[in-house]
């Protein structure tokens, strides 16, 4: 029996924002930028009228560039491991809608500037400081468990599902969010990287840093890749509050 | 007076690019990088299965050279041998710095580095992140490029695609024009030295395990402008990729280099050509056989990836595919918990496409177009050359051009060993990052001070192609010719060869060459146009193709991933040699060079049989000079 779905896509450029309707039939595997795909070969929408291609953001379609980010039936998600199937839930049709992030500068149709994300990791200082590429011998030895914590931190891949879900990321407010927040627990787990904590943990406890986390915990749900979100909040406001304490009676950096 | 700072162009931000860019910095120059997109999503991201690195962690008594001699016999000899030798040389200083700008490697109890075997060798010589090891090592190069952004040594033009080098009166390259994707806006850059970093070409065939980006357009356009591209016929396929709709998603080999098993079930009413040449029964009827191991008893499941891809075709065609499709199963069931950890990156995603878990069930896969071979020419003057220091290594054939990463040519030869590109990438990246300036030391005039009607008339050239690719009307549409394109070199241009085929595709691309002047654009407007974009792309993707096709056409042998019915053999005497590609616009005028194989003699590759040696190496660099 041959299966349909629509999708319903909200489309457009900033303050010009509209939903227009593509049906279109299913095959097996079919995932939502294989549809995105056929609209992008034969653009007509469901009413049988020629449009403009949708345009989206992609990558490598494997889950681990952070591309893909849309809004699917209201959830944050990649759109490449969204899979057409499970919308039928037993029926012949189903209807998927789409729609991009709402919490950065929209561009077009589904897609949106990101950049904001990769300036928090400016602020930080999201890397190690390391003398320079020059040899110098290995680096820190490192434990397997210690290894395994700061690879699934690792693994963030600046996807912005975290910001989409967060309920304090309003057009006012300037928290910096999760991703950033969980990336100065990465560099200040790390053997090297923990000389510089202070430098990371002090511009979070300014306006927009660790204290604006309303703890709605909506970041861990939405993280396509299990990345422990609330843990590190939780962890950094620690040391915040450390942090605060060392600095009130003026104490040296020395003791991390 | 103080000395203006030297200025670069670095074009694309994965690996090679990065490595570069960071290299660039750290000598004070200041960096211009160009990215279509945020450096962060760079097809590197989808690198899985590790990076070799010959530090001899494992008591094997493994060493750089050893490793090159790998890499080169791998690659079927078709490597130029010092680029080889001295990448492998640098390697572990390589590793030294990733590790200590905090790459997450896994580690042995002791907390060491770990190393995994990968195919083509027998040494354990893979450092590793899990099962993303490249986007692990992206992120880090990525880091270390942000904290000189902040420094105000890096600038980035995230969202910009390079669109033509600007060259002057003697062929100097002097800048670059590029386009803002989000509005079409063209912008001249200029710079003393213009770095390529672009990546592959994979998306020429349509459905590749490469990300959306790799067209390898930035490559075509600038063989268009002269640049000479080397070994464009070696393409390689990958033995072990999920099909799919959209693409076709890589199970890394790391999958078999823990342990995993390729099998179909038998069919002793059946027989197949062993390696040896002798004729034998496909296993045994109903009962797995694991036809790899048994063809390859020395490297079993870890035979190089040609050689891999084309046996599962062979199974395949006899008809021994799961029920009777072009698939085989790639076992990682028996493994243990541990082991199956060490994965989890690609079984997940395995289990998100397909909805079998691989911890339970066998996977379904097939082989899949993956890597460039290669690519833009690139000079290499060896340590002990008399000219060393009057040529520049990863520059191509047009002046302060340089290429890297896997859109140069050098590393790979015939036929990529697994795990050995992250490696390439950084190595050439930190290469040109040295060699950049010693070039623009070398100049006489700098591009401030050239001629501005030179930059004016390389910008008009594009926004003529701008204005009449948006205003083009006519009947075809850019995407199915892409289609049409990827129809051929699928059928004809991949694992197995005919001179009929490659004639017919040559013919095909001709008029899809012509058809493509008819396209008009389904958006003609100028925000985020990705109709646009791609159609732009395709112009120079289509002279990539020729370029393919002819190369095989003209190869009549069989070399690493080149297989054509009717050659069974290497010709050495007659190809021992990098084919070499110039743009006329009929067609690509076809040359060959002689390859330097000063180290080591080539030999026959043998799979067969498990035999450590202990390679020797001959004329070893007397003026070798540590890279780090």
């Amino acid at each position: 029996m041959k299966r349909t779905y629509t999708l319903k896509i909200l489309r457009g450029t900033p303050k010009n924002q509209y939903f227009e309707e593509f049906e279109l039939e299913f095959s097996p595997g079919a995932n939502i930028i294989s549809a995105l795909m056929d609209i992008q070969k034969n653009p007509v929408n469901k009413k049988g009228e020629k449009t403009t291609p949708v345009v989206w953001e992609q990558g490598c379609l494997e889950e681990v560039c952070g591309s893909c980010s849309l809004l699917v039936d209201g959830f944050p998600r990649q759109s490449c491991t969204c899979l057409i199937e499970p919308f039928f839930e037993g029926k012949n049709h189903a209807t998927i809608t789409l729609a991009p992030f709402t919490k950065f500068p929209l561009i077009r149709d589904l897609v949106v500037d990101r950049t904001q994300m990769f300036e928090n990791l400016k602020k930080v200082r999201a890397w190690v400081d390391i003398d320079g590429s020059f040899e110098q011998g290995e680096g820190p030895k490192v434990s397997p468990d210690v290894q395994e914590a700061l690879y699934v931190l690792s693994t963030c891949m600046t996807c912005g599902c975290c910001t989409e879900g967060c309920p304090q990321m309003t057009g006012s407010s300037k928290f910096i969010g999760p991703a950033a927040l969980s990336q100065a627990r990465l560099f200040n787990a790390h053997p090297t990287g923990s000389m510089k904590k202070d430098e990371r943990i002090r511009p979070l406890m300014e306006e927009g840093g660790v204290g604006d986390c309303g703890n709605a915990q909506n970041c861990k749900e939405v993280c396509p890749k299990n990345i422990p979100l609330t843990e590190s909040i939780a962890l950094i406001g620690r040391e915040a509050t450390k942090q605060a304490i060392r600095d009130f009676f003026s104490l040296s950096d020395t003791k991390k | 007076m103080a000395e203006k700072r030297k200025e670069v162009i670095v074009v694309g931000g994965g690996l090679a690019g990065l490595a570069c860019a960071m290299k660039l910095a750290e000598n004070g120059c200041f960096v211009k990088l160009v990215c279509l997109t945020k450096v962060r999503r760079s097809h590197s991201v989808c690198a899985q299965g590790g990076i070799n690195i010959a530090v001899n962690k494992k008591g094997e008594d493994d060493s750089p050279t050893i490793h090159a001699y790998d890499t080169l016999k791998g690659g079927d000899f078709l490597a130029n041998q010092p680029p080889v030798l001295e990448m492998c040389l640098a390697g572990p200083s390589i590793l030294n710095m990733l590790d200590r700008a905090g790459c997450p490697f896994n580690r042995t109890p002791e907390g060491n580095i770990d190393f995994r075997r990968f195919g083509g060798t027998l040494y354990h010589r893979t450092a590793f992140c899990g099962a993303s090891t490249g986007q692990q090592l992206l992120y880090t190069l990525d880091e270390q490029v942000r904290r000189y952004e902040t420094k105000g040594l890096v600038e980035k033009y995230e969202n910009h695609e390079f669109l033509r080098l600007v060259l002057d009166k003697d062929n100097i390259t002097r800048g670059i024009v590029m386009h803002d994707v989000y509005n079409l806006d063209l912008q001249v850059l200029k710079a003393d030295a213009v770095v390529i970093a672009t990546g592959g070409c994979g998306v020429i065939f349509k459905k590749s395990t490469n990300s959306t980006f790799c067209t390898g357009a930035a490559n075509g356009r600038i063989y268009k402008q002269g640049m000479k591209y080397a070994n464009g016929e070696f393409i390689q396929i990958h033995p072990t990729a999920i099909p799919g709709q959209d693409k076709l998603r890589l199970i890394s080999e790391s999958s078999r280099g823990e342990g995993g098993r390729v099998w179909v079930y038998g069919d002793s009413s059946k027989t197949i050509t062993f390696p040896d040449g002798s004729e034998k029964p496909c296993g045994q009827t109903g009962e797995p056989w694991y036809f790899l191991e048994e063809m390859y008893p020395g490297y079993g499941n870890l035979v190089p990836r040609d050689i891999g891809a084309r046996e599962v075709l062979r199974i395949c065609e006899l008809g021994l595919g799961i029920d009777g499709q072009m698939q085989v199963y790639l076992d990682v069931s028996h493994l243990p918990r541990v082991k199956h950890h060490k994965l989890e990156a690609v079984l997940d995603i395995y289990e998100k496409f397909t909805g079998d878990d691989p911890r339970k069930l066998p996977m379904k896969i097939f082989p899949a177009v993956h890597y460039t071979m290669g690519g833009g020419w690139v000079d290499w003057p060896a340590a002990d050359d008399k000219d060393r220091k009057e040529r520049f290594r990863q520059m191509t054939n047009l002046k302060g051009c340089f290429n890297i990463g896997e859109s140069d040519y050098q590393f790979h030869g015939a036929n990529r060993l697994g795990a050995n590109s992250l490696l390439s990438c950084i190595f050439s990246g930190l290469v040109a990052g040295k060699e950049a300036p010693l070039y623009i030391d070398s100049l006489d005039q700098k591009s401030e001070d050239i001629d501005e009607a030179i930059f004016e008339k390389a910008y008009n050239s594009e926004k003529k192609i701008q204005e009449k690719l948006l205003t083009n009307t006519g009947k075809e549409n850019v995407h199915l010719l892409a289609d049409e394109l990827a129809e051929y070199l699928i059928k004809y241009v991949t694992v197995k060869r005919n001179n009929e085929g490659l004639k017919k595709t040559l013919e095909k691309i001709k008029e899809l060459r012509e058809r493509y002047k008819n396209i008009e654009l389904d958006d003609k407007g100028k925000t985020l146009n990705q109709t646009y974009v791609f159609a732009h792309q395709f112009d120079a993707m289509l002279e990539l193709a020729l370029v393919i096709t002819k190369g095989a056409l003209l190869r009549d042998e069989f070399r690493g991933s080149h297989f054509k019915e009717g050659y069974s053999d290497r010709d050495d005497d007659k190809f021992l040699k990098t084919t070499i590609a110039e743009y006329e616009p009929e067609e690509p005028k076809i040359s060959y060079e002689d390859i330097d194989i000063r180290h080591f003699d080539p030999v026959k590759r043998n799979y067969v049989v498990a035999k450590k040696v202990k390679p020797e190496v001959k004329n070893f660099p007397k003026n070798w000079e540590p890279l780090l």
